[in-house]
């Protein structure tokens, strides 16, 4: 995060420097023009850079100055890390503990527009196949929905229903039943 | 299109010698209503051993319909194998009313399977059969020769010489093997016609018993196939955005009702086989699925939550009209699915909900009694035999799943139990190869 605000501090100013000049620009665009100018004129020369212009070395895959960035998707102890989201029998309804994991997943996938997400919906096997295979669907589509809702864009989501046909416990009781009534979210 | 599948292993149907039962029948049930008959042991005339006890199989069909008690081995006086043979007048004592006897004897490669029906109480012969048979085939005539001494006792065609369609899964180190099978319907010479990494769902036969259409989840998302069993050819049908599933093949052959939800939510849609053309059924924001068709094919049931929690509706299409606004069917208990019209169309059976426990029932279509026919709780996939007298289910006992049966009445009722992992979705084929009485 260091290396982030130093970055900042340096581009900072710079913007807020072009911002302020704009509005009471009623009279004068020039300094931005001015200051890129400036900026631009030791590269027209075929010297290198020099007085004053610091250039920093590029970025490589988000690691700054040494410090190793987690992939937030696996680390153990973020909100990331979690991707499943149960619900109540019968119902596809996203309760406050799923809906926290949601908006954390949406937030990031909106950060990342190249990662996708297929959402696979699941049942408990109470009742028909059938019909609980559409009851996963139902779930899906409301995480895809809550999803779109904070801004992710449809392409970046795929829905599926596996219905009752997938359980992560095959036993016939409720502490089975409640686990297999998800949602996961399944990234490549 | 013929589908190349990393997994796929098709199996022959030629068995070169009898194969024991992977699904062995239990009879659970009683017989309160069941008219006594006396099925002898067949005589024969040849060398080695018979592949199969015709009488033990005729007698096993006609107690399973629920309609007949076979007397007991032990009760039989004597062991005639023809007409000229039986002293009525000591059979009389026993009290059944009906007598069948027979013999089998070497003929070419195969045998010759004769039975007679005898009146006991007249004397007199009610029908009788030489059937031309092979070692392979023995146990089908068997059925045959139940198929017709229950049509001419009871005026209602026979479901024995009739096969069923299910599917296995069998768990190894974790990992799920599913199988698409057809079996006898008394359980023998189960033959896996599909192996599958991904689940299979809702098997449902074509009227000439030729071709099932199922559902698999082999590229990740359920699609529908339609299977030929001869030629092993599989075409993928239905392969929309969204849930591709219950297939459910109409009584003249030409149309698949099936469930998509490309549209926006899953929705009832019958499907021209031929032509590919697709017609809308429903439209309403609720799941509607599991159509089925009335015999006629005038009209379909399907479930849908339209009015809260799952429930059975009516619908019909007229073959160039407009489908009728959907007709809620059930009223009893919170959940009600998977309704099948039987093949005399005046019954409904369904998967009938109440609280945690789902068992089978069947509503009478023209008062709406509904009785519960099954005392297990988790139940489902009912589907009827062609003559509507006995239906198989899929239940869970132990923690495994099995195929089971009961009759109409609900009076006699079997398990199938498979050797290994759990049965599920059964679907009763059509009757093939009749012999006309």
């Amino acid at each position: 995060m260091k290396s982030y605000l130093k970055l900042l501090m340096v581009l900072v100013p710079v913007a807020i420097l072009a911002g302020c000049s704009s509005p009471k620009v009623a009279q004068k665009p020039a300094p931005i023009e001015d200051r890129t100018a400036s900026a631009a004129t030791p590269s027209t020369a075929s010297t290198p850079a020099t007085s004053g212009v610091e250039v920093l070395a590029a970025p490589d895959k988000g690691n700054f100055a040494g410090e190793e960035l987690v992939d937030p998707l696996k680390d153990a102890t973020g909100l990331l890390a979690k991707k499943t989201i149960y619900f109540e029998y019968d119902s596809s309804e996203i309760r406050e503990e799923g809906r926290a994991i949601v908006e954390a997943h949406a937030a990031n996938l909106i950060k990342n527009p190249k990662l996708t997400v297929t959402l696979e919906g699941h049942a408990d096997e109470r009742g028909s196949r059938e019909y609980n295979l559409a009851l996963g669907e139902n779930r899906a589509k409301a995480v895809q929905q809550l999803m779109q809702l904070k801004g992710v864009p449809a392409k970046q989501m795929d829905v599926v229903s596996f219905g009752e046909e997938r359980p992560v416990d095959m036993g016939h009781d409720d502490t089975a039943w409640a686990k297999n009534r998800r949602v996961e979210l399944i990234f490549k | 299109m013929l589908r190349k599948m990393m997994l796929l292993l098709l199996l022959g149907f030629a068995l070169s010698h009898p194969v024991r039962a992977a699904l062995t029948i239990e009879i659970t049930g009683g017989t309160a209503g069941a008219q006594p008959i006396a099925i002898v042991p067949f005589g024969w005339d040849g060398q080695d051993a018979l592949s199969t006890d015709v009488a033990e199989v005729v007698a096993a069909d006609l107690h399973r319909s629920g309609a007949f008690a076979p007397l007991p081995k032990a009760d039989l006086l004597s062991q005639p194998h023809e007409g000229p043979q039986i002293n009525f007048a000591d059979w009389r004592v026993l009290g059944a009313p009906n007598i069948v006897v027979g013999k089998i004897r070497p003929s070419g490669n195969g045998y010759m399977v004769q039975f007679q029906l005898f009146d006991v109480f007249k004397g007199t012969q009610i029908t009788g059969y030489s059937i031309a048979s092979t070692a392979q085939d023995l146990r089908r005539t068997a059925h045959q020769i139940s198929d017709l001494i229950y049509e001419v006792l009871t005026g209602k065609p026979g479901a024995f010489a009739t096969r069923i369609a299910y599917v296995t899964e069998v768990v190894t180190n974790r990992k799920s093997r599913y199988s698409l099978n057809v079996a006898d319907a008394d359980g023998y010479n189960p033959i896996p016609i599909l192996h599958s990494p991904a689940p299979l769902m809702s098997p449902s036969w074509s009227p000439d018993g030729k071709r099932l259409a199922y559902v698999s989840f082999e590229r990740r998302r359920s699609e529908i196939y339609i299977h030929d069993l001869a030629t092993r050819k599989r075409d993928l049908v239905a392969s929309s955005q969204g849930i591709n599933s219950a297939p459910a093949w109409s009584p003249d052959g030409q149309r698949l009702a099936l469930v998509l939800s490309k549209d926006g939510n899953p929705e009832i849609y019958v499907l021209n086989i031929k032509n590919n053309s697709l017609q809308r059924i429903t439209n309403s924001p609720s799941i509607d699925t599991e159509p089925g068709w009335t015999p006629d094919g005038a009209r379909l049931v399907f479930t849908s939550d339209r009015g809260g929690k799952p429930q059975i509706y009516q619908v019909s299409i007229p073959a160039n009209g407009v489908v009728s606004k959907p007709q809620r069917l059930t009223f009893e208990g919170d959940y009600n699915a998977h309704g099948v019209v039987s093949p005399d169309g005046r019954s409904l059976v369904m998967v009938h909900g109440q609280g945690n426990r789902f068992r089978i029932a069947v509503q009478d279509l023209s008062d709406n009694d509904l009785r519960i026919l099954t005392d297990t709780r988790l139940d489902e996939s009912p589907s009827f035999a062609p003559n509507g007298a006995i239906i198989v289910y899929a239940t869970e006992v132990n923690n495994r799943g099995v195929l089971a049966m009961v009759s109409l009445d609900g009076a006699v009722r079997q398990r199938l139990t498979q050797t290994e992992g759990d049965a599920r979705e059964p679907a009763w084929g059509p009757r093939i190869h009749r012999i006309k009485p």
